[in-house]
């Protein structure tokens, strides 16, 4: 599946040549220690001290973190982890109470999001945004950037911008048909389903031609059959020279395309590494599962706990820590 | 009940002067509200500062009245930016609060007595459009005979009042279909969405709110140019909300929407006062004195009309014009 998506891919502008690029790109994370906050050779994305609270709580708490250029980076955590927080946070969306982060150098910090994005780092929510009284067609085009027709005084008058649009229609054409909704480039968005709609969003991003792109649950709702294929759509845009930060809650598919995954649980990041080495990861399963998943506990540890508990609430209801 | 009558008048109403005001006002709610998803409520503001500045300029400072009416353009302009720059970042209720209680001051301000130099207090201002009228080329009553009569001014003002009118909907027609449009149309989808796509979405509502406040300028010109008077009666929030009936009526979000709904309201408004009032007038009325007056007649319309649009809102709630498919994409 994936060599033939290779070969239709002709969607970036950065077309790299079919050389071992990807996997040099990939064995530069070779030397990289498997702790949080690992320095990269090469990163995207580098940030520090991201604090988000609301109200009282602590969202995300993100010391240090950096994203290797050119490879899929996978953030994953359990729900409520911080993983959608940090990307509003890293792409302008919300503003952090503390921090600084950049990319590719450039600070970011204070910059509305429609800069971040014109800077090449885009991405998509995890409930997911169509333009619903929009055809499927409009929601592709309107991701183009640098649009001559978008400026008022230009838009009047069609000739100076249709040459433009022509050319962006047939890119958008080339990647709804890699997205299986070409035959749904006439119809309203919000008449798509869910995972449709998942597509159209991830599309519709390529068609700012970003260099590196943040998905949020790209997979979710999506059927088993295109998300085989959807997954290789994923590493082509890696083979084009593309960078790709993605949240996912299914670990075959972040064990499949992912080249470093990086989990974060209650807002901090508590572990990095290649997907096998993470997955196995003590700190991961704790994270996922609760301290205390496979520990029988003994009598005294249980009353231990309640005493706790109850000194804590000073009510007879007190609540356990049992995962 | 002579039909004919009632008929030809409601004919002449719905292609009168006031509806060309109407359709003036919904055609830049219609940029606002029904293309870009921006609540402005003080349409009436907007049309308040352009007329107000045409005829203030002639007959307050002596100056051209063309003069005016570039000035008009310039504070609309000006009270766009005014209005939108504190709101536009802000969730759309900010600005619909905003330019609802923005145009109440204007009103209260061209009426208030220590400017009554200027603006002529409550009365307002007369004996400003000599230069307008100065270039009339119809001497006697035109129209069609037995249908529609407008005494010659009259008919310049609707000559004019349906050029602007033209004008304003290719305008709205060649932006629309552009990428400009485009971009318009998804701000009033989901504002983050066009965020994340590296459009500057701020500008675009700013634009937005400019141009729609200047098609409002112009149905201030022509409120101010029908009557060749200016008062601030002419300007209270109700004439925002008849243009927002007007909008809704004909479809929003098309660009014929706004021309189609300023002449059946304006015409569906007539018909019924004309129809109440003579109905229960005469010795012998089609509708009792028991169960209504003469008096209550001319009221009678307003609850009428509040009962068809709440019927189309039911039935139609996408306008005569609208686009059914798109409404059903709103139930999901
Ligand atoms: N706008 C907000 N106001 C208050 N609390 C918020 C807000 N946004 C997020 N939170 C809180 O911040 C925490 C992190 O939320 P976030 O959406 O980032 O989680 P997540 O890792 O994306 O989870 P999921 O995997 O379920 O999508 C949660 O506890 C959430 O309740
Ligand atoms: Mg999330």
């Amino acid at each position: 599946m994936p060599a033939d998506m290779i070969k239709s891919s002709d969607m970036t502008a950065v077309s790299a040549p079919r050389t071992d690029k990807s996997v040099d790109v990939r064995a530069a994370l070779k030397g990289v220690e498997h702790q949080p906050g690992a320095p990269k050779p090469d990163p995207i994305v580098v940030a520090d001290g991201i604090v988000r609270r609301f109200g009282g709580l602590t969202a995300v708490d993100v010391e240090h973190v950096e994203i290797q250029r050119g490879v899929i980076t996978a953030l994953i955590g359990p729900n409520g982890a911080g993983k959608t927080t940090f990307f509003n946070l890293l792409t302008g969306f919300d503003s952090p109470d503390a921090g600084a982060w950049s990319f590719s150098g450039k600070g970011l910090k204070g910059m509305p999001a429609y800069k971040v994005a014109r800077l090449g780092m885009v991405r998509t929510f995890q409930l997911t945004k169509v333009l619903a009284r929009l055809t499927v067609m409009e929601n592709m085009r309107i991701g183009a950037t640098g649009q001559s027709g978008e400026s008022l005084w230009q838009a009047m008058f069609a000739p100076l911008w249709r040459g433009q649009e022509k050319r962006n229609t047939e890119r958008a054409m080339d990647l709804l048909r890699r997205f299986k909704l070409d035959t749904k480039k006439d119809d309203f968005a919000g008449s798509l389903s869910g995972g449709q709609r998942k597509l159209l969003e991830m599309a519709r991003a390529l068609m700012v031609e970003p260099e590196l792109v943040m998905l949020d649950e790209p997979m979710a709702g999506v059927n088993p059959a295109l998300k085989q294929s959807l997954l290789g759509h994923v590493k082509s845009l890696r083979e084009d020279g593309m960078t790709v930060l993605f949240v996912e809650h299914d670990m075959d598919m972040v064990r499949d395309i992912s080249d470093w995954v990086i989990v974060m649980a209650q807002g901090k990041i508590i572990a990095e590494g290649p997907p096998d080495a993470v997955m196995s990861d003590q700190r991961v399963i704790d994270a996922y599962l609760g301290a205390h998943h496979d520990a029988e506990l003994s009598t005294e540890d249980e009353e231990a706990i309640l005493a706790a508990a109850e000194a804590e609430t000073g009510a007879t209801e007190g609540k356990s820590s049992h995962g | 009940m002579d039909w004919q009558d009632m008929l030809s008048s409601s004919l002449q109403q719905g292609l009168g002067p006031t509806a060309i005001v109407y359709c003036l006002a919904a055609i830049g709610l219609n940029v606002h509200f029904g293309y870009t998803g921006l609540l402005n409520f003080g349409q009436a503001g907007f049309m308040a500062v352009a007329g107000y500045s045409m005829a203030s300029i002639v007959t307050t400072w002596g100056l051209s009245l063309w003069l005016g009416v570039a000035v008009g353009l310039l504070l609309t302009v000006g009270l766009a930016l005014l209005l939108g720059v504190p709101t536009l970042r802000l969730r759309a209720d900010y600005l619909a609060i905003v330019t609802i209680a923005a145009a109440e001051i204007i009103r209260q301000v061209v009426g208030s007595v220590s400017l009554l130099k200027y603006f002529g207090g409550l009365d307002g201002l007369q004996a400003f459009n000599a230069q307008f009228a100065a270039l009339n080329p119809f001497d006697k009553p035109t129209g069609i005979d037995g249908v529609v009569m407008w005494r010659p001014y009259d008919f310049w003002v609707v000559v004019v009042g349906w050029t602007l009118v033209v004008i304003s909907c290719l305008i709205v027609f060649l932006l629309m279909r552009s990428p400009w449009g485009r971009v318009l149309k998804s701000i009033r989808e989901d504002e983050d969405a066009v965020r994340s796509l590296g459009k500057n979405v701020y500008s675009y509502k700013m634009q937005s709110l400019v141009i729609g406040g200047l098609f409002g300028a112009l149905a201030g010109f022509m409120t101010a140019l029908r009557n060749a008077a200016i008062s601030p009666a002419g300007f209270a929030t109700d004439v925002t909300f008849f243009a927002y009936a007007v909008l809704l009526l004909g479809g929003a979000a098309r660009v014929l929407g706004p021309v189609v709904g300023s002449i059946i309201f304006w015409f569906m408004l007539t018909f019924l006062d004309l129809f109440f009032s003579q109905a229960t007038r005469g010795a012998d009325p089609l509708i009792p004195a028991s169960i209504m007056t003469t008096s209550q007649a001319s009221l009678i319309r307003l609850i009428f009309l509040g009962l068809a649009l709440m019927l189309l809102m039911i039935y139609r709630p996408q306008g005569i014009f609208g686009d059914r498919r798109e409404l059903a994409i709103d139930a999901r």
